[in-house]
């Protein structure tokens, strides 16, 4: 089955944990991740700045880990991702900010991706809404 | 065929970014021309309320936004009948105009879509 998985809480909530153990397990049943989507708070699941103290769970950098290791499509939705600061070296540059901290893995992209990723997507499991 | 979605608006105006981001995704779904829907739900129906004064709290208006939705091929809009009288808003005094739904008309809207996003 093609999931879409689409992540709207930020990195220290549970939903965010709970959104990379629902893709591993995807990925362990033999289905495809189509794409992850990170949106609203989502965004900060995929910032490279955060700090967890040595005995908590770092579920930014297990993402980050995630997405690379299974090379899949990780979409950060870039009006999001400028809104509560979370840059790649391109929007840094343009929009003169002193520091890029878009996690290895994810990329900037816009809304579409969401719906293009939901068409061809047997299910789309979000995370975190309100 | 084209999958279809519901977007789920539950907070109100000025509570953060989130109305807003809901909309912004009917928007861009709109541009693709993709069989969406709209559903205000509890806090989401003071989207709807009239003559707000956004600015008083530093935010910007999102009415004309809204008003917008059937220029751009959307007019799947509802709104919880439930929602809206437990914040004494009349649906004679929306700003947009929304098809009023009760407890039973929104279970059977949420199982005609194929995708729901709640935000």
């Amino acid at each position: 089955m093609k999931f879409v998985i689409a992540l709207y809480a930020p990195a220290h909530s549970p939903a965010s944990r709970r959104a990379l153990r629902f893709a591993e397990a995807v990925l362990a049943g033999g289905h495809e991740i189509v794409r992850l989507f990170l949106y609203q708070d989502g965004v900060h699941s995929a910032s490279s700045n955060i700090v967890a103290a040595q005995d908590e769970f770092d579920v930014a950098g297990q993402w980050s880990q995630f997405v690379q290791t299974h090379s899949l499509d990780g979409v950060v939705c870039i009006a999001a991702g400028l809104r509560r600061g979370v840059l790649d070296e391109q929007e840094a540059r343009r929009h003169g900010k002193p520091a890029a901290n878009l996690a290895p893995g994810w990329e900037l992209s816009g809304l579409g991706q969401l719906h293009e990723a939901a068409q061809q997507a047997d299910r789309l499991v979000c995370f975190g809404g309100q | 065929m084209a999958r279809s979605m519901l977007i789920i608006s539950r907070q109100s105006p000025w509570a953060g970014p989130s109305a807003r981001e809901a909309l912004d995704i009917v928007l861009a779904g709109g541009a693709f021309e993709l069989p969406l829907g709209l559903l205000f739900l509890d806090d989401g129906v003071l989207q709807l309320a009239p003559m707000q004064q956004a600015a008083a709290v530093q935010q910007k208006d999102l009415t004309a936004n809204l008003q917008a939705l059937p220029l751009f091929g959307i007019e799947a809009l509802y709104a919880a009948r439930r929602s809206l009288d437990e914040r004494g808003l009349a649906e004679a005094s929306l700003s947009l105009p929304v098809e009023v739904l009760g407890d039973d008309a929104l279970s059977a809207l949420i199982n005609r879509y194929d995708h729901v996003i709640t935000l």
